[in-house]
């Protein structure tokens, strides 16, 4: 079969599969849900993955089309083959047993090696993102993120130093999710999905998470960023993403690792900020940290001020 | 070949005994296989009513029926019951009936020691089941028993541990067993090469059982030091290593993933060519590719760890390591679909199962090979995604296969022909349940959906009602094979010796009446030609 045809039917597949989905959400988006159109918490359209907003997110979902799309081609194949013969040779038609056909050395080799080449088209990209995901130097802000039962703490370090904060359920939500709570959780904004004060962030900036646990091990997930990154005790985790300038807001996730009782219950976001907003935010911070020191201010008494505000490094 | 080996009535062991006394001492074959069977069922429908408590609370946003903790008890205890007490023990049912009459033996080979690898599991299970009503409720911290949550658990800990332990020592006896069958009671003639591929399956099945269970066993163990002695195996507080309890749990974890779906293959293997009219085809490539895959499954465990923070060494090594599992599970579906291929295809009730088997198992597969690459596999990862993954491997793959083979052998148990079209309704509302169950699960692990939440953000609403509403079908429809296999031991049309009289059944099993007498070939039989799968 020549490319061209094999991808004009790749592509009429993929229409009517996009079409049939379509119907289906059309079906199941019906009137009197409160969320009718938002069918996900993040950038995903509701059944596939989110590209997020970082460059890894965007590779991990042309890796994940990649396969995908690899998959499809396979199963056209193979489905396709085991169709045919479930139409072509049926008894109930008179179809008679070719009882000679029982192995081919050669075809078992082309059904061994053509998968093996597949997956090496599929190895190398993959291999190529590692890399890039593993890179953690050249951060210019890092956080520590400690896991507890059930919250997340956020440290700030570098130019940040000093703000230190925990990030609980938000109150409406918890409400909400209690047992016979009676609230429709419809009604709630960003059920399960809100924070009483989320991780802040800027934007166009490496940003490397610094994860650990003072009980069990969690996990920190915002499907936007293509992050995720298990909290262990007794381990320091590295984790790193940059969010692309332009899409700073609000980016939500949820503990990916199985905690105990209120694993389902401790979300996680965070806010994106343009870097300028970010350091108004910084200062806010400080100063709420300690009152005396006037916000932009010069260090005030030594014996009572936090480290010394550096602003330089981040622009 | 149907008078060759009669029932000798000249010795009182010849009859099975009078009363309980028949299931309490038993030692005949047939009699350990159908209580392995009937157990599975049982644990089945148990761990079916969990899941349904799962999928009853999150049919909707809110928590309406159960506490989180109750909900993580459900998914916890679903997953150690079905593993453990309903898929494995199938498999060790399924081997006790037909490895012996497969390779013309009279007997396992070690009977005494299959009477007792049985027994444990009534018990081991009984200790499971009853730690619902100790102080601190049953384990809830998941059936990957990973610390330190694990040590949160109240009194149900060690009584998880002992469970463990027993069900271990079972698994590890049965799997002796079928070893020493194989290797030393195959009928004269009968060659390895010339096996059938169902004993193959079970034979490098038994390897890996043998390899791995001790592992867990002994990571359970330490878990138990750590909590009761002191030690510091998993605490890092005290030196020890978290992560240390996830490479030892995985190492014997994936291996166990393969011990639940190598004789599932075994099954296909033996039902496709009957009802295809077709000898299987290269047969010799799929006892090479089932080994291969035995043996790749030591070295790919890393892939259920790789948010775990690993070096990225490791990532790339396990990533590729997993990725060639692919290989031989592809022969084997090429395989498959080339027996089929010039064939003369028919539809009974196990051809129906082995084909929704193939289809299904396949969708599995290559969500498998998604789930292997490591970049794609941080959104993956914990999420539901996994779950669609892992359940149409296991559902309309291992549990499929396992009804395949009932449908396919029950005629040769019971000597009666159950109601095929009971069956084949089975067949079309489980196959049209189980997609609209787990298919509606990828969705929602790719949207962001985290697995082992008994709540969820409303955006999730839609497919996780979806998703309920097929498993509460396919709980309900399996009610039917209940009545399908009760109805054919209680009576029905008599089934000849043959069974598949149309089809092309190949092997000893089929030489011998219907029902299988309850002492079989006494003496060696002679292995035919015609009996032989491959040429």
């Amino acid at each position: 079969m020549n490319v061209k045809r094999f991808g004009e039917m790749v592509g009429r597949f993929a229409r009517s599969a996009s079409v049939a989905a379509g119907l289906v959400c059309a079906v199941l988006g019906r009137a009197g849900t409160a969320v009718a159109g938002d069918r996900s918490p993040n950038t995903s359209n509701g059944y596939n993955l989110p590209m997020g907003v970082t460059d890894i997110s965007h590779e991990i979902y042309d890796l994940h089309m990649l396969v995908f799309w690899i998959c499809v081609g396979i199963a056209v194949v193979v489905f396709g083959a085991m169709i045919f013969s479930l139409l072509k040779f049926r008894k109930s038609q008179g179809a008679v047993a070719d009882t000679s056909m029982v192995h081919s050395t050669k075809v078992e080799i082309v059904w061994t090696t053509i998968p093996v080449i597949i997956l090496v088209f599929m190895a190398v990209p993959a291999a190529e993102t590692i890399l890039k995901m593993e890179d953690t130097r050249n951060s210019e802000l890092s956080i520590r993120v400690t896991g507890y039962q059930w919250k997340w703490q956020y440290q700030y370090m570098n130019d940040a130093e000093g703000i230190n904060y925990f990030s609980t359920l938000a109150q409406d939500s918890n409400f909400a999710r209690q047992l016979h709570s009676g609230i429709d959780p419809k009604s709630v904004p960003n059920y399960l999905l809100s924070v009483d004060k989320p991780m802040v962030v800027p934007s166009g900036t490496k940003v490397r998470l610094l994860l650990t646990s003072m009980d069990v091990i969690h996990a920190w997930w915002i499907p936007d960023f293509g992050a995720k990154r298990d909290a262990i005790p007794g381990f320091i985790n590295e984790l790193w993403f940059k969010v692309t300038p332009g899409k700073e807001g609000i980016y939500r996730g949820q503990c990916a690792a199985l905690c105990g009782r209120d694993h389902g219950f401790m979300p996680i976001v965070v806010d994106v900020r343009t870097p300028d907003d970010f350091k108004k935010w910084v200062e806010e911070q400080k100063a709420a940290l300690n009152p005396a020191v006037v916000p932009a201010a010069a260090p005030a008494a030594p014996a009572v001020a936090p480290e010394p505000v550096k602003t330089a490094r981040l622009n | 070949m149907a008078n060759a080996h009669p029932i000798a009535h000249d010795d009182h062991h010849d009859q099975p005994a009078p009363g309980i006394g028949r299931w309490l001492f038993a030692t005949n074959h047939k009699d350990i296989g159908t209580m392995y069977l009937v157990f599975s069922l049982i644990m089945f429908f148990v761990g079916g009513a969990m899941a349904m408590v799962i999928r009853a609370e999150l049919f909707q946003p809110g928590l309406q029926l159960v506490d989180p903790v109750l909900f993580n008890q459900m998914t916890t205890n679903h997953a150690l019951v079905m593993i453990f007490g309903a898929v494995m023990p199938a498999f060790v049912g399924l081997a006790n009936w037909m490895v012996p009459l497969q390779i013309g033996a009279p007997d396992m080979a070690l009977p005494r020691m299959n009477n007792f690898s049985f027994w444990l599991l009534p018990f081991a299970f009984t200790i499971l089941l009853s730690t619902f009503f100790v102080p601190g409720g049953a384990i809830a911290g998941g059936w990957t028993m990973y610390p330190p949550l694990v040590l949160q658990s109240g009194d149900a800990f060690p009584m998880l541990i002992f469970a463990v332990h027993l069900m271990g020592i079972s698994s590890i006896m049965g799997a002796i067993n079928v070893i020493v069958t194989i290797m030393n009671m195959r009928t004269p003639g009968m060659t390895l090469l010339k096996m059938p591929i169902f004993c193959w399956a079970w034979l490098i099945t038994a390897y890996l059982l043998i390899a791995v269970m001790p592992v867990l066993a002994g990571a359970v163990t330490m878990l138990l030091m750590d909590h009761f002695f002191k030690t510091s195996f998993f605490n890092a507080a005290g030196g020890g290593d978290p992560l240390m309890f996830e490479h030892v749990f995985w190492f014997f974890g994936h291996p166990e993933v393969y011990i639940m779906i190598l004789p599932a293959f075994g099954i296909v293997s033996e039902i496709i060519p009957t009802f295809s009219r077709k000898p299987l085809f290269g047969a010799t490539s799929m006892i090479y590719a089932t080994a291969s895959i035995g043996f790749l499954s030591f070295i790919v465990w890393g892939h259920h760890m790789f948010a775990d923070g690993m070096p990225m060494a490791a990532q790339l090594f396990f990533m590729m390591s997993t990725m060639l599992i692919a290989v031989p599970t592809g022969v084997k579906v090429f395989n498959w679909t080339a027996t089929m291929w010039r064939g003369s295809l028919s539809f009974e009730p196990p051809m129906l199962f082995a084909i929704g088997f193939l289809f299904m198992f396949t969708i599995g597969g290559f969500s498998g090979v998604m789930l292997a690459i490591v970049p794609a596999d941080f959104q993956y990862q914990n999420s539901y995604f996994v779950v669609a993954h892992f359940h149409y491997v296991l559902v309309p793959g291992a549990v499929f296969a396992i009804m395949g083979a009932v449908y396919y052998w029950i005629p040769k148990w019971t000597g009666n022909m159950y109601n095929v079209t009971l069956a084949k309704t089975h067949f079309w509302l489980s196959t049209i349940f189980v997609n609209v169950l787990f298919f509606p699960q990828h969705f929602l692990g790719l949207a962001g959906m985290p697995r082992r939440v008994p709540d969820y953000a409303v955006q999730f609403s839609d497919w996780n009602m979806v998703s309920s509403i097929g498993g509460f079908g396919f709980g309900l429809v399996q009610i039917l094979f209940a009545v399908a296999v009760i109805q054919c031991i209680r009576g029905g049309k008599k089934a000849s010796a043959e069974v598949w009289d149309g089809a092309r059944p190949v092997g000893l099993e089929w030489s011998i009446p219907s029902p299988a007498p309850y002492h079989s070939f006494t003496t060696p039989p002679e292995l035919h030609p015609a009996e032989v799968h491959r040429s």
